[in-house]
């Protein structure tokens, strides 16, 4: 894998270059401060935003570090991570060197096109052969380089003993250059450099569109390792303290871990109290108190107070670097999945090739000569290069993915809509899938008008989850934040501040003077208080909701054929309550290795599973799973993880989608109907000798119209 | 036909000026961020001060 660290120094330049994700950016205003503030920050020479990917690249100068920079883009008011990872994927390298053959032959296509008309009507002598010898000339360096993917390809397959379809491709547009030189130099009626080039360009634009596709899809384990810290501040053993890479740090050191700060290493906490937001590990939306003794987990983040913690494992050791070896491996598993347009191709190619020598053979026997043999069996393979089969899935599955996306459905993964389809059972998350995986209150807030603006405003100070609720809260009702002063954050407690001299605070049940709650109770973390001068302190209540139409989801689901199951990683009681209220079975108290365990076995039954998930703990499972999807509220992994990303609170999106995967399906099937079909028709007349260029071109771009035709007829699909 | 010794290269290298834009185009990086040519037109230029509102600040997180 080629990891790229967030600060590479560029060559000689006394300036390095960092990239962060600013996943908050949504509009112009959004650029323009970042990019603005940035700038004005001492020590960065510049700074670009890619709107599209959601990142900022700045220049700065060497010394700088990425906590300053972070810490500049967070003054702008936005959340920045820095990025490491892959930005150069395999993916979007591929689609460039597509899109670049794609122009190339496009270029020659036309020219060679414009050629061809006027040899085809009627054009002759020394214009004819002048003609032709243009069109290869232009034909041949273009073929060359844009038939490069396709050459390279079928080399590779030959290579190992089998056969895709690149292999009747790429013998029949060489067959037919080099049959079209032949005819050029003896000034013969037939070349058909036309048809050569033109093929290449309908199948590139099928191959970039399918590339395109892919490259969207990022790699699961870069994702993962970018959540954990890069270092820690390490306790040394003369009592100063020193910043420590994540590679340096060996267990037995003690970790200084500020609130705010994600843990770089797994440990047990020697000093301090504080809760802990195991989102990351878990999906447990509610941040989890930890005390002496408590074990804290690597890519954990510590919210309230500062911790001392013993390392007891560190890198590869870690729980989270075990799970990214989990994702990895069940990814190769996937991997193994041969796309449908390969299966047919496996059919398709020997019965052509030995078409294409039949042809050979018979003409010699009936006594036609070298020369018009061969041209026929050339004729042969020209028309039954599989220029709509190559056709027929990319564009089914690139409109499909259109107008799916306009219902709220991403697609990351080019044969994730031939896995959808075939899909029989559903496997459902509990936290952040089933539920919405952040706190709304659980009753309307009981807050009078005079209130809402200030507690909103404390809210917005902070970034604890149950804060954000608020401001989510708030803010939905149209509450603009008031002014206040001399606002503070006390960790573990909750913000305070002033408003028109009277004290306001926001918080933990107890500290705000809300007296008669248990602090220890086990819905501690999903209730806090607000308190406005003398007045009495109101109790906020807050649960994690299911999704508005869970239950009709599922039913829709089960409808259609899938039957449907909760795998959880939270307590029983919990995960039985949700499956009884949604009349569907449920297992509870799940580690991600069980996970993938029970998909395993599932998928040795014959079953083909759907995985929905969001969090890091469901990434291996997804990835074992034969099709998974995530709600875009997932994590970094969880969405890198999922074949197919759902966007919104709604559930519905996920039968919606599983239906319009099968419709393009039966489109695709009808699609490869109609291309044998006019094989059928077009092989006896190139059998019979009767193909002139003229006609190739006709049979081949008809077929490939009528395909993208009846491909588009999935536009109006997806409801 | 000498017409068409004429006519021939000039419509060639007509296309083949588009190609090679459509090279230097793809090369330096016009294509990177499609999404933020769309909004970076809506921005002022960069010695009008940006006009910004404190309250607005905040209330960036999606």
């Amino acid at each position: 894998m080629n990891v790229m660290t967030a600060t590479a120094a560029t060559s000689a330049a006394a300036s390095s270059v960092s990239l962060f994700n600013v996943p908050g950016m949504h509009c112009a205003g959004c650029i323009a401060k970042i990019e603005r503030g940035l700038k004005d920050t001492p020590g960065v020479i510049d700074a670009r935003v890619n709107f599209t990917s959601k990142r900022v690249s700045v220049e700065h100068e060497p010394g700088l570090g990425t906590d300053y920079i972070q810490g500049a883009i967070r003054k702008t008011g936005f959340a920045a991570e820095p990025f490491v990872g892959d930005t150069d994927s395999e993916a979007s390298r591929e689609s460039r060197i597509l899109v670049r053959a794609l122009a190339v032959a496009g270029f020659a296509a036309m020219n060679v096109m414009l050629l061809s008309v006027s040899v085809w009507s009627g054009a002759d002598g020394a214009t004819r052969d002048m003609f032709h010898l243009l069109s290869g000339m232009i034909a041949l360096p273009a073929v060359a380089y844009a038939g490069r993917p396709f050459f390279f390809s079928a080399w590779g397959a030959l290579r190992q003993g089998r056969t895709n379809m690149d292999v009747p491709i790429s013998i029949g547009v060489i067959l037919a250059c080099a049959i079209s030189i032949h005819e050029t130099a003896i000034g013969g009626p037939d070349a058909y450099f036309d048809g050569a080039i033109t093929l290449l360009f309908f199948l590139l634009a099928g191959r970039f569109l399918d590339s395109v596709m892919r490259s969207r899809a990022q790699d699961a384990a870069g994702a993962l390792m970018r959540r954990t810290a890069t270092g820690a501040m390490i306790l040394m053993p003369d009592g100063t303290s020193r910043w420590h890479v994540r590679d340096e740090i060996v267990p037995g050191m003690h970790m200084l871990v500020a609130a705010g700060d994600r843990l770089a290493a797994d440990g047990v906490v020697e000093t301090g109290t504080s809760s802990i937001d195991r989102a990351l590990i878990t999906g447990e939306s509610a941040p989890d108190p930890v005390v002496t003794g408590s074990e804290v987990l690597a890519g954990t983040l510590n919210m309230d107070a500062p911790l001392t913690v013993r390392v007891t494992a560190a890198g590869d050791d870690t729980v989270i670097a075990d799970i990214a070896r989990l994702i990895e491996a069940a990814s190769q598993s996937k991997s193994r999945y041969v796309r449908i347009a390969d299966r047919a191709a496996r059919l398709y190619a020997p019965a052509v090739h030995s078409l294409a020598l039949l042809a050979l053979v018979g003409w010699m026997l009936a006594g036609a000569g070298w020369h018009q043999s061969i041209l026929i069996a050339v004729a042969v393979l020209i028309i039954t290069c599989p220029c709509a089969l190559g056709l027929a899935v990319p564009v089914s599955q690139v409109v499909a993915a259109g107008s799916m996306m306009r219902a709220g459905i991403l697609i990351k993964d080019g044969s994730a809509i031939e896995r959808l389809a075939d899909a029989d059972i559903a496997l459902f998350d509990k936290t952040g899938t089933l539920t919405l995986g952040r706190p709304v209150p659980s009753e309307a807030l009981g807050l009078s008008q005079v209130e809402k603006p200030v507690a909103l405003a404390l809210a917005m100070a902070s970034r604890h989850p149950l804060s954000r609720a608020v401001t989510q809260a708030l803010e939905s009702e149209g509450i603009r934040p008031a002014k206040l002063n001399s606002l503070a954050e006390e960790p573990g407690s909750g913000t305070s501040g002033l408003w028109r001299g009277q004290l306001a605070r926001l918080g933990r049940p107890g500290w705000v003077g809300l007296t008669g709650d248990d602090n220890n109770a086990p819905t501690y973390s999903l209730v806090t208080a607000f308190a406005l001068g003398e007045g009495q302190a109101k109790r906020l209540v807050f649960t994690d909701a299911l999704r508005p139409d869970s239950a009709a989801a599922l039913q829709r689901i089960t409808q259609i054929g899938l039957a449907p199951m909760i795998l959880s990683g939270d307590r029983a009681q919990a995960v039985n309550d949700l499956a009884s209220a949604l009349n569907v079975e449920g297992q509870a108290e799940l580690t991600p290795h069980d996970k993938v365990a029970i998909i395993r076995r599932l998928a040795d039954e014959g079953k083909k599973v759907l995985m929905v998930g969001d969090g890091l703990n469901d990434g291996a499972a997804m990835k074992a799973a034969y099709v998974s999807i995530a709600p875009s509220s997932a994590s970094d992994v969880g969405q890198s993880a999922a074949d197919l990303l759902f966007l919104g609170d709604s559930l519905m999106p996920i039968p919606v989608a599983i239906e319009a995967s099968r419709r393009t399906m039966r489109v695709v099937r009808q699609n490869f109907a109609i291309a044998i079909g006019y094989n059928v028709i077009a092989v006896p007349l190139a059998l019979a000798g009767m193909v002139t260029p003229l006609i190739a071109a006709l049979a081949m771009s008809g077929s490939s119209i009528i395909v993208v035709a009846n491909a588009l007829r999935l536009r109006r699909a997806a409801a | 036909m000498t017409g068409l010794a004429i006519l021939i290269p000039i419509a060639l290298s007509l296309g083949l000026v588009g190609l090679i834009a459509f090279f230097w185009a793809l090369k330096s990086g016009q294509f990177e961020d499609l999404d933020g040519a769309a909004v970076r037109i809506l921005l002022d230029d960069e010695d009008e001060a940006p006009d910004e509102d404190p309250e607005v600040v905040g209330d960036d997180k999606s």
